[in-house]
């Protein structure tokens, strides 16, 4: 019979894993791993760079990152909004990549003035309708849903959410405080129900005819589209999307974006990794597969993001939302967004 | 009083110093969040929480906490009393079946039941397709609330209350009963005044257990939209920027746990329940028409916390799950499962150890209520233990690699981000699970046996091996089966601690889920249910090769 203390050697020793491999890169990566992977095998094909991941939650990654400090194994710090890389580079983590390709093909607005980080592609953040009950000329701006024509009609998730305190940040950065403020009572009492649940249940609360818009990423509407359940497609096909703040300041969009870490070992496989994500090739990924909106320009859309149309996105320096993050969360307290 | 703890404290045996040692490791992340309470907090993120959302925190945390407490203990409780006490048609399945809705994750059965009970779920559609209704023409309670969440939790936890009450009460001796009946009691009354009374420092045990993870759940309130405690620290956290301000919130949250426990603690006083072993009760032979009540009430508590979502759950796997076990598959089988065996197999030895120490140490403060404090960690979020961990081990790693670079050796982590700190903070979180259960099993263990095995000519060791081991085995396989249970569907530390290119069942399925793939998440939900069913079986068969033998 084994002996339990032979077990617990075994077993003990199967604990320690070292990773040794000539020209590698290590990433914190906030985006899930089936939203990245297949990406990173593609990069390690072309380059024979070793890539090795661990996926988590921003902020815990983020502690991690701070407690290992100079000795950190990471090399790139992944997230999947700006306000992070924002933090991640406030708190000293970063380094500043002089990346002439990644200047040249990543807009200003996606990127760190001082290039400490990168958005490698966009979520945007519209309105979406009933297409039975609302008529689109009845829509203009986020700010116009807090209109009383629109009471007990609106759907949207909880304001822990990143995308919807990004989306009231950048409504900060937009206009004074008092009137975000004013906007988030109105916005309050429209309602149709206390928010729970994540976007696809908001659009599937359209279809349902609890409220007769919502405020989701597209991103979700094409999973429901593409996916194999046959009542989300069903409901995905009653709703349409709306550009909001086309006349102004544009559409809502955030980022999935990286930086490379300050005491990075790797630092040049890690700038060709960030240069490869930028590439026409995996930004066309992006954009087919993964149904995000590509952040370089000349990139083809799929068939669903095409039949969407184009529009215009707030430009606001995404920094800009990570500064402001934590007045939108108390603001939003302030009205009673749950 | 001081000088007579201290008294206490130098006259420990030196083979316990270690183990306080290991006592204390485990409870530096609990002391590095306790210790933010006296940090001043110069952001003003605490008049803001105070004005604004703390007390619907706080009032939501207290009917969460009221209403899974009392879900439980009554489902537990009952089921326990009947499997352990009567004789009904299929006790013997129901007793080790009543254990499955442990293995299902609490979030994920608030997406299955969302699933099924929202309203464009095939329930409320059959409803409005049946009686030509639409939205808001009829009543239907709303899943996801707090009642909800109640319902999820007491669904999925009730079993700690169960395993626990049922071995009490198959312990219990017949002599106390008889007595009962000599003195005119009724089958009722000898229940709530011999036997639950007996039963209740187990049973508070279990429940304990149940609502510290009550208050750590951060998946199904977050999902169901339900503000308290775990939710706010969060919030605090990544929303408002203040890591600070959430170490305050769990520390608040540890306080209030550690001014229950203490209560529970202070009322039993000296109160001890050693039980006189002898004749265990036989279980009484029900009616047919109680056996028709007993099926019905232990199969709708199995249908509703197991079955009908783990129908959902295959639904999903087999019809619309897009790539269902690719390659890594096994590997993530194999490392939740390495995982889960070797936490068991250490927080059982280490508890068993540290039940020692309190039984060869007796009657010593010190180190009963150092154990106790060693169990704190499950009423706190993962993440925050996670964090909690981080610290002191890395540094030591900094404190390692300075002391290596004066000989030009260059060490790097050597701890952070390994397998060890994960099962450290593993331990940390899952260490009162065994610990509550040992413990109380070696309390019921008299010491007169010690005395009656000595006087025989039995040395410790022989009384540790040859008696007690025996006494405590269902004890041991149990609580190491809820360890390994638990780690299997724990999520926030592997997810902040585990190396790179390391993945677990857990991991994947909430990624999936938390991506709304709700479906695509099925295949790996579905393996750690039945990863985790491997131990209920076997250890149910050997527990009732246990009880022949017996």
């Amino acid at each position: 019979m084994l002996k339990p203390t032979t077990l617990i050697f075994a077993l003990m020793f199967s604990l320690s894993s070292v990773i040794t491999s000539a020209s590698e890169v290590n990433i914190y990566s906030a985006r899930k791993e089936m939203l990245i992977k297949p990406l990173l095998d593609q990069f390690t094909q072309a380059t024979d760079i070793k890539v090795n991941l661990v996926t988590g939650k921003a902020d815990a990654l983020l502690a991690r990152l701070l407690n290992e400090g100079k000795l950190t194994p990471a090399d790139v710090f992944l997230t999947t909004d700006a306000g992070r890389l924002y933090r991640a580079k406030q708190a000293g983590m970063l380094q500043s990549i002089d990346s002439s390709y990644l200047k040249q093909h990543i807009p200003a607005y996606l990127r760190d003035i001082d290039s400490q980080w990168f958005g490698l592609s966009t979520r945007a953040r519209p309105i979406m309708y009933s297409t039975e009950r609302v008529k689109p000329e009845s829509l203009s701006t986020y700010e116009a849903l807090a209109q009383p024509e629109f009471k007990g009609k609106v759907c949207i998730r909880s304001s822990s959410n990143i995308y919807n305190q990004s989306l009231v940040a950048s409504m900060l950065a937009a206009d004074e405080p008092a009137k975000t403020s004013q906007f988030l009572q109105d916005f309050v009492k429209n309602f149709a129900q206390p928010p729970k649940g994540g976007d696809r249940d908001q659009i599937k609360a359209i279809a349902n005819g609890i409220c007769d818009v919502a405020i989701a990423n597209t991103y979700y509407l094409a999973g429901m589209i593409n996916g194999n359940n046959k009542d989300q497609q069903e409901a995905a096909a009653k709703v349409s999307v709306f550009w909001p703040n086309q006349a102004g300041r544009g559409t809502h969009v955030n980022i999935s974006g990286a930086g490379i870490i300050k005491s990075s070992k790797n630092r040049e496989a890690a700038v060709k990794l960030l240069e490869f994500l930028a590439s026409a090739e995996a930004q066309s990924w992006y954009a087919q597969t993964n149904n995000e909106y590509p952040v370089r320009q000349g990139v083809a859309y799929s068939p669903l993001l095409e039949s969407w149309g184009t529009f215009k996105a707030d430009q606001i320096n995404l920094s800009r939302l990570g500064e402001l993050n934590a007045q939108a969360v108390k603001l939003m307290d302030k009205a009673g967004w749950r | 009083m001081f000088s007579k703890s201290w008294r206490q404290v130098k006259s420990l045996p030196l083979w316990c110093w270690p183990l306080i040692l290991l006592v204390f490791s485990f409870l530096t992340p609990v002391f590095t969040v306790l210790a933010s309470l006296v940090t001043a907090n110069e952001k003003d993120t605490w008049s803001h929480l105070v004005d604004t959302v703390l007390l619907e925190y706080v009032t939501n945390t207290f009917y969460l906490v009221m209403g899974v407490a009392v879900g439980v203990t009554s489902i537990g409780i009952t089921s326990a009393w009947l499997v352990a006490r009567c004789d009904f048609f299929g006790r013997r399945f129901f007793a080790w079946a009543l254990v499955l809705p442990l293995a299902m994750p609490a979030y994920i059965i608030a997406y299955t039941y969302t699933g099924l009970l929202d309203f464009s779920g095939p329930l409320q559609s059959f409803l409005r397709d049946t009686f030509d209704w639409s939205y808001g023409d009829y009543y239907f309670p709303e899943i996801k609330s707090l009642g909800g969440a109640i319902c999820m939790m007491s669904l999925v936890l009730y079993p700690y209350v169960y395993l626990l009450a049922r071995t009490a009460f198959a312990n219990q001796s017949a002599s106390l009963f008889e007595a009962g009946q000599l003195a005119g009691l009724n089958a009722r009354q000898r229940f709530f005044s011999i036997s639950l009374p007996l039963a209740r420092p187990t049973i508070v045990v279990g429940l304990s257990l149940a609502l510290m993870e009550t208050l750590a759940d951060y998946g199904t309130v977050q999902y169901f939209g339900v503000n308290v405690f775990s939710t706010g620290i969060f919030r605090t956290w990544f929303g408002l920027g203040d890591g600070l301000a959430a170490s305050q919130l769990s520390s608040l949250l540890l306080v209030v746990v550690l001014f229950l426990l203490g209560l529970e603690q202070f009322s039993r006083r000296k109160a001890k329940y050693v039980q006189q072993g002898g004749r265990v009760l036989r279980a009484v032979k029900l009616s047919f028409v109680e056996q028709i009540l007993a099926l019905l009430f232990c199969s709708v508590v199995i249908m509703l916390g197991f079955l009908l979502p783990f129908i959902q759950l295959a639904y999903w796997t087999i019809v619309e799950a897009e790539q269902v076990f690719d390659a890594t598959f096994w590997q993530l089988t194999l490392n939740s499962l390495k995982l889960a065996s070797i936490t068991a197999l250490l927080a059982v030895m280490l508890s068993l150890a540290f039940a020692y120490m309190q039984r060869f140490t007796r009657p010593n403060r010190f180190t009963a209520s150092l154990v106790f404090l060693a169990g704190l960690g499950y009423a706190l979020p993962g993440t925050i233990i996670a964090v909690g961990v981080m610290l002191p081990f890395s540094k030591l790693d900094h404190f390692i690699h300075e002391q290596a670079a004066h000989f030009g050796i260059e060490t790097g982590l050597i701890f952070s981000g390994s397998l060890v700190m994960l099962v450290f903070a593993y331990l940390i979180r899952f260490l009162a699970v065994s610990l509550g259960n040992i413990n109380t099993a070696m309390d019921n263990i008299t010491p007169h046996i010690d005395e009656a095995a000595k006087t025989l000519g039995e040395k410790t060791s022989g009384i540790i091996w040859r008696v007690h081991l025996p006494l405590l085995k269902t004890s041991l396989l149990s609580s190491g089966l809820l360890v390994f249970v638990d780690t299997l569907k724990e999520l926030p530390a592997t997810m902040a601690l585990r190396p790179f290119n390391f993945n677990t069942l857990a991991v994947r399925s909430f990624e999936l889920a938390n991506d709304e793939q709700l479906a695509n998440a099925a295949p790996a939900v579905i393996t750690i249910v039945l990863v985790g069913l491997i131990p209920v079986i076997w250890l149910n068969a050997s527990m009732h090769s246990n009880s022949k033998t017996q």
